[in-house]
């Protein structure tokens, strides 16, 4: 069941358009990573998605219900913890909370004294002399001591300790296995990879790549290193390998993901004495992507350079 | 869709009172005391109708009429119709102010900081937080009117009615009402705190002096503004309600203007837009005076011009004033005219402190500044590159000095000009010149006031304005109330002889500037030995 999906979505600031027609769509259960470089327009789509930018075109629903004129009625049942978490400076982590809290409507007194816990946060101290972690774990904890359905989470650990991205990380698959969903814009790779069940890719306001993990990987190149007992002519004019560098004896060369039988049938005729193969990495994928000269997922398979 | 607009718009309102649970009373309190205090002090100074009657003759005249507003009852001047026409005016631009404040620091303040965008990701409507701030300030102003209003009457003086007095403290609240709904339309149509808060205080001032010059020469250019407005109700004497409805009704219209843009614009937009910048940093901009001058830019210069169009509007009422005097002996025996020296000339010295006193205040604005960089976090910025801490404090000194003389010459030449054109006998531009900057080194001890703050208590620095306040208060109220002479001695500006009247007294003024001088010095010494937050 679709939780979050936009249709078309665009923005435009003037004639600038920060969004071109963006789809994504997040169900039940799920952790959707949103993914791409600076300026992509990830925190346009979520503020659009939380009501507080207006589409210029297109459609953000959430719970079925328009973004824009339900939004009192959706952010009852929503959370969101921003990247850069400004606060009232003269109250205090705990006051900020309560409010938060009591916005919502909804509370969850031992949830909140053991998120406090769990973040180790100071909740008697004014928020003008926190740190930027110390900031965020406000806004996560009011987040995760209420009982959203669905989390909206733009970079909310760019300034926690690792200690506390693992306690973060846990509070994410707590919720999850409670069956809430779950939109987490980041830019740490790990991150995502560990938590996300679906990724979408956007760059320059437009999705170039959605789907999961394993599909994903599909339209990336796996790394070979292979040394035959008979040399292989032509291995150039293969379908799909690239990269070619002789080392020492081996060959090594990269493939892409689909065209992997292909190869391996080929080289197979010329004796293989060894065979070593690298997964393609989260980081290779995304580098691709990030890095991609206007290429978009109408190219088909290996949608990279 | 409506009721969604609004949704939590109590819970915010009660929020935003917490935040301002001291703010508030104190501007209630200092406000209702210092009306309840003058209004006393009015019946023990002039206890009969003839003392009231001498003050009256005395008001009657331009530069007081441009000052304080137009006088209703002069020829029965009871205490009521004194508190009127020489409190209602000031203690009204108070309310504003006031409220003017509060409304960008809820409004525009918070959205720029991004904490607008945390309660409007939460269920809150999209226009909570504006009506929320909307109903706080017309709160915090119905109360100042109801306790003013009540107040005044409590104190039993003869010709304060219920009526009157309860109109007094609507026109009060009515004016704080009215220049909320002008912040509110600002926060929407501006992008920065700074901006609302900018164009509001300058529809302030510009509401004053159209006011002045109205009153003064042409009473249809009154109605053009809202504080023309307030007065126009005549309290005490005539009791008019329908100014302050009037008031009050152009204030909901702003109201449902700010709303109906608030609901159709995108947070953190405006509708005055900014343009695009330049790609590089002009080589003026890469040094630490450079960037200071730089953000200061807009402001300076509105200010400048602010100030020339003080300079000239009092110069404007110069013309009439001296008409005034010659028709009017019981005035001159009254001033007891010094030898040598025309009435007008003397009056000019009052003039003169007052001008000096408001020109102190962009080059307050202008030093305070870095401790405004410092609490959002961007002096770390140039304190971790090749700037000392003495070279980044002295380019701000630097400008808030030149910045001080500037504005002080401007007011003068707008004065001198204006003034010049309209009187018959004029005023030599270096008698104006030399009676205006005269009063450097007092400014130049407030600045260093700043700097001191700015060097070892930061936090504190607000003080400077309170200091700033109690000068201009003392001289206005100084006058009306008879205070003793110290208490006018006690700010720097008390001590800069008067020219052209007085003599020129160089050991004070030497004197001065050398307490100005040691000022700064301990000022830059504390900054180069504190730390610097954030
Ligand atoms: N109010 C605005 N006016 C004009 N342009 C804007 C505005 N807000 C965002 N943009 C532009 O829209 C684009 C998308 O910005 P957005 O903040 O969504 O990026 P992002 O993907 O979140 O980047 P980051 O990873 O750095 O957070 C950027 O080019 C940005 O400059
Ligand atoms: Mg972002």
């Amino acid at each position: 069941m679709s939780v979050l999906k936009t249709t078309d979505l665009t923005k435009k600031f003037g004639k600038f358009t920060a969004l071109n027609g963006v789809n994504i769509e997040v169900n039940k259960g799920e952790v959707f990573g949103f993914i791409g470089p600076n300026g992509a327009g990830k925190s346009t789509t979520i503020r659009v998605l939380l009501g507080i930018l207006k589409a210029t075109d297109g459609e953000a629903k959430i719970f079925g219900k328009d973004a824009w004129k339900d939004a009192v009625e959706i952010h009852k049942r929503i959370a969101y913890v921003p990247g850069d978490v400004n606060l009232w400076p003269n109250l205090t982590g705990g006051e900020v909370i309560d409010l938060f809290v009591e916005l919502r409507g909804t509370n969850n007194k031992s949830r909140r004294e053991e998120l406090i816990k769990k973040f180790d946060l100071d909740p008697s101290k004014k928020c003008g002399t926190y740190s930027k972690g110390n900031r965020q774990k406000v806004a996560l904890i009011a987040a995760f001591s209420s009982d959203a359905d669905l989390y909206i989470l733009d970079e909310p650990t760019s300034g926690l300790d690792p200690l506390m991205e693992r306690v973060f990380q846990e509070c994410v698959m707590d919720a999850k296995n409670e069956g809430k969903s779950i939109l987490l814009s980041s830019h740490i790779l790990s991150e995502v990879e560990r938590l996300c069940d679906k990724v979408g890719i956007i760059r320059q306001g437009q999705i170039i790549e959605t789907g999961t993990l394993d599909e994903l990987r599909h339209l990336t190149r796996t790394s070979l290193l292979v040394e035959t007992k008979q040399p292989i002519p032509a291995l150039g004019n293969v379908n799909g390998v690239r990269d070619i560098v002789m080392k020492d004896q081996a060959l090594s060369f990269q493939v892409d993901t689909d065209e992997l039988d292909n190869v391996m049938k080929y080289i197979s005729q010329f004796g293989i004495v060894k065979l070593e193969s690298a997964p393609p990495t989260l980081e290779d994928l995304f580098m691709s992507h990030y890095e991609g000269v206007g290429k978009t997922s109408d190219s088909g398979a290996g949608g990279a350079l | 869709m409506a009721n969604q607009s609004y949704h939590n718009t109590g819970r915010l309102s009660r929020f935003i009172v917490r935040q301002d649970r001291i703010r508030i009373p104190v501007w209630i309190i200092s406000l209702s005391v210092l009306s309840f205090m003058v209004a006393m002090a009015f019946t023990d100074l002039y206890p009969t109708g003839l003392e009231r009657q001498t003050i009256a003759e005395t008001m009657k005249n331009p530069a007081m009429t441009a000052m304080v507003g137009k006088g209703y009852g002069l020829d029965d001047y009871t205490n009521g119709a004194m508190m009127a026409h020489q409190m209602l005016l000031l203690t009204a631009m108070a309310v504003g102010i006031m409220s003017i404040l509060l409304v960008t620091r809820h409004t525009r303040a918070d959205e720029e900081d991004g904490r607008i965008e945390m309660i409007r990701s939460l269920p809150a409507g999209r226009l909570a937080n504006l009506y929320a701030t909307i109903s706080v300030s017309f709160g915090t102003n119905a109360l100042i009117a109801i306790i003013i209003g009540f107040g005044l009457y409590a104190l039993g003086i003869e010709s304060m009615d219920l009526e009157g007095s309860l109109m007094y403290g609507a026109a009060l609240g009515a004016t704080g009402i009215f220049f909320s709904a002008i912040t509110a339309l600002f926060a929407q149509l501006t992008e920065s705190a700074r901006g609302t808060m900018g164009y509001s205080i300058t529809v302030l001032l510009l509401s004053y002096l159209i006011r002045a010059i109205g009153d003064v020469s042409n009473e249809t250019l009154s109605w053009f503004s809202p504080l023309g407005w307030v007065l126009g109700s005549e309290v005490y004497v005539n009791n008019y309600w329908w100014p302050i409805i009037l008031t009050i009704g152009a204030a909901i219209i702003l109201v449902a203007l700010s709303l109906y843009l608030n609901a159709i614009r995108d947070l953190e937009a405006g509708f005055i837009p900014a343009k695009p910048g330049r790609k590089y940093a002009s080589s003026f901009l890469k040094s630490p005076l450079g960037l200071a001058l730089r953000l200061q830019r807009t402001g300076l210069i509105a200010w400048a011009a602010g100030m020339f169009i003080l300079g000239a509007s009092y110069g404007s009422v110069l013309g009439d004033l001296e008409s005034f005097f010659t028709k009017n002996e019981m005035m001159a025996e009254l001033l007891a005219p010094v030898e040598g020296y025309s009435l007008t000339e003397q009056f000019l010295t009052m003039l003169m402190s007052v001008i000096a006193m408001i020109c102190t205040i962009p080059p307050l604005m202008a030093m305070l500044k870095l401790k405004g960089e410092e609490k959002k976090n961007h002096t770390e910025h140039l304190l971790s590159r090749a700037v000392s801490r003495t070279r980044l404090m002295g380019s701000y000194l630097i400008i808030s000095v030149i910045g001080g003389f500037l504005m002080l010459a401007l007011a003068d030449i707008g004065l001198w000009a204006v003034g010049n054109s309209v009187m018959d006998e004029g005023v030599a531009f270096g008698t104006i010149f030399s009676a205006a900057m005269v009063y450097l080194p007092a400014m130049w001890i407030m600045i260093g006031i700043a700097v001191l703050f700015t060097g070892f208590a930061p936090k504190l620095s607000g003080l400077t304005w309170l200091y700033l306040t109690y000068s201009i208060l003392v001289v206005y109220l100084g006058g009306m109330l008879q205070f003793p002479e110290w208490m006018a001695k006690l700010t720097p500006f008390g001590h800069i002889p008067k020219l052209p009247v007085e003599d020129m007294d160089f050991m004070k003024v030497f004197m001065l500037t050398i307490i100005a001088i040691l000022l700064l010095a301990a000022g830059f010494l504390g900054y180069n030995k504190r730390d610097i937050r954030g």
